[in-house]
């Protein structure tokens, strides 16, 4: 049996690599294969998705797979998915993807952190500060700090019923509140804008335009 | 058995002391008996309000160190029987209290005493750990400036860890004219910040700063509005429903009262 299936889409290459054999023998083969592949000069870049099936690998095993393809000339690896995860990195992504509801007010001085999205009902006070690996919701009064997307998800965002917040900050995006007294607006929206790269605010209507998938499961999960 | 009410803000010079000693006396007023406890030691303030500096022979940290029974540091109030003050230590340093020993005290007093007010020091610190080890209740003092909501929010989110019923709030010193032009946070603005329940407003009167300085609190004067205030904020604390003043002599704006502190069987 062929340890490696190859398939052109329209988006490039999809290797289906077998699932029961050794890793170095899947490896190898892997070498083989692509080496076989005649490729032209002038041939455009090439994006190949790999497909792992049930076979579960290290991020080392995976860079060695990605070596591989990448040492052909042409060949840029997009993804390379596995059916299969790691208990702990179940349990990250379900943390990290679950809803954290928190009921009280925010106050001066205090600081509230959540893995994954945090719906806070209540205020969060000048001076108080929430942070959250996904998105932040706030059901009240935002006139503090809020921080999205810790660990780095630029794609979260930051909602409130009344937004008149010290600072956003969505990733290591930082934005802050004008220096002259403003008030404040409702039922809006902070994200990055991507052109831009940089923090915009927007109604809620238009941003759940931009962001439809706001709170689908496999959000991040696609997203690594 | 009575019960311990703390007075703080965190930010200093916004009239803790004040609210203490007006409290106290029109507690006393409506004859209550009452025990005022002044915990900023090294800054003892209490008893001068009071007029009653000269009287001062022994002290809360005299009382900690069991150099002299708690009554014996007790003064008894030159207007009112009932009234009685835990003065303040000026020379020593707050390291010489523990919350601990403050609770002690508290308890003995709430035995005596209808309402045992303690006056907490400024700031965040050991001071303010002292004052609030055995308190049931607490007041959150503010004026209608930023930075003393922003201090008072900080001491509420502290407070809030403790073993404290939800604190309630007096807004002092307030300019009625400056409120209405925007340039001061307004009562209802300062109440949705800090979101607890609001005990009285007092206005910015000079007759306070007179009657402190001439050791008299203003409470005991009918004739002025400050005085009002601080006798209404007695009555709520005893439980009945006392509208808010009106600042202005318009219709009241200010609705928000509604039955604070309940009474206690
Ligand atoms: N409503 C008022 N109108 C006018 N003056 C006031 C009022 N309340 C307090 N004051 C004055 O403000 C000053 C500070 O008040 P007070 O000593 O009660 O504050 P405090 O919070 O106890 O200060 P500290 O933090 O230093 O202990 C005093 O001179 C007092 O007379
Ligand atoms: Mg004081």
């Amino acid at each position: 049996m062929q340890k490696i299936m190859i398939k052109g889409t329209r988006d490039g290459l999809t290797l289906r690599l077998d699932d029961q054999c050794g890793f170095d023998e899947l490896l190898q083969e892997l070498e083989e294969k692509l080496s076989m592949n005649g490729i032209e000069e002038d041939d455009p870049m090439v994006r190949v998705s790999v497909q792992l099936g049930k076979r579960y690998v290290t991020d080392e095993q995976k860079e060695q797979i990605s070596k591989v393809i990448r040492d052909r000339q042409k060949l840029v690896v997009d993804r390379i998915d596995s059916e299969v995860i790691t208990k702990q990195e179940a349990l990250n992504w379900k943390e990290n993807t679950d809803l954290t509801p928190i009921v009280r007010t925010i106050r001066s001085g205090q600081v509230v952190h959540v893995k994954g999205d945090m719906l806070l009902i209540g205020d969060v006070n000048p001076g108080g500060q929430v942070s959250a690996t996904g998105h932040i919701f706030v059901l009240g009064k935002l006139r503090g700090i809020a921080h999205s997307g810790m660990d780095g998800d630029e794609g979260t965002v930051i909602a409130a019923s009344y937004m008149q917040p010290s600072q956003l900050r969505i990733s290591d995006q930082v934005s802050r509140s004008p220096d002259y007294d403003s008030e404040g607006v409702y039922m809006e929206c902070g994200y990055v804008d991507e052109q831009e790269g940089k923090i915009r605010m927007d109604t809620l209507q238009q941003v759940t335009k931009k962001r439809p998938d706001l709170v689908s499961f496999e959000r991040r999960m696609l997203n690594g | 058995m009575g019960e311990a009410i703390v007075v703080t803000s965190g930010k200093g010079g916004v009239g803790k002391t004040t609210t203490t000693a007006n409290l106290g006396t029109a507690l006393a007023l409506q004859d209550k008996k009452v025990c005022l406890i002044d915990t900023d030691i090294g800054l003892r303030n209490l008893d001068v309000v009071m007029g009653l500096e000269n009287r001062i022979i022994y002290d809360i940290v005299d009382v900690v160190k069991e150099r002299c029974k708690t009554k014996q540091a007790l003064i008894t109030d030159k207007r009112f029987d009932c009234l009685h003050v835990l003065p303040a230590a000026q020379t020593s340093d707050k390291s010489e209290v523990t919350p601990e020993a403050i609770q002690a005290i508290v308890e003995e007093l709430k035995q005596d005493y209808d309402y045992v007010v303690i006056d907490c020091p400024a700031g965040i610190e050991q001071g303010y750990k002292n004052a609030v080890a055995g308190a049931d209740k607490a007041i959150v003092v503010t004026t209608p400036e930023k930075s003393s909501v922003r201090d008072a929010d900080r001491i509420i989110g502290l407070l809030e860890q403790e073993d404290i019923e939800s604190p309630k709030l007096v807004i002092n010193r307030i300019r009625n004219h400056m409120m209405k032009n925007g340039d001061m946070l307004d009562v209802d603005e300062i109440v949705s910040i800090l979101s607890i329940d609001l005990l009285g407003i007092i206005i910015d009167d000079d007759s306070v700063l007179k009657a402190a300085n001439s050791g008299e609190p203003v409470a005991m004067k009918p004739d002025s509005k400050a005085s009002l205030a601080y006798r209404n904020i007695a009555r709520r604390i005893l439980g009945e429903a006392v509208p808010l003043q009106n600042l202005d002599e318009e219709k009241g704006v200010f609705t928000k009262v509604k039955r604070f502190f309940g009474i206690r069987s």
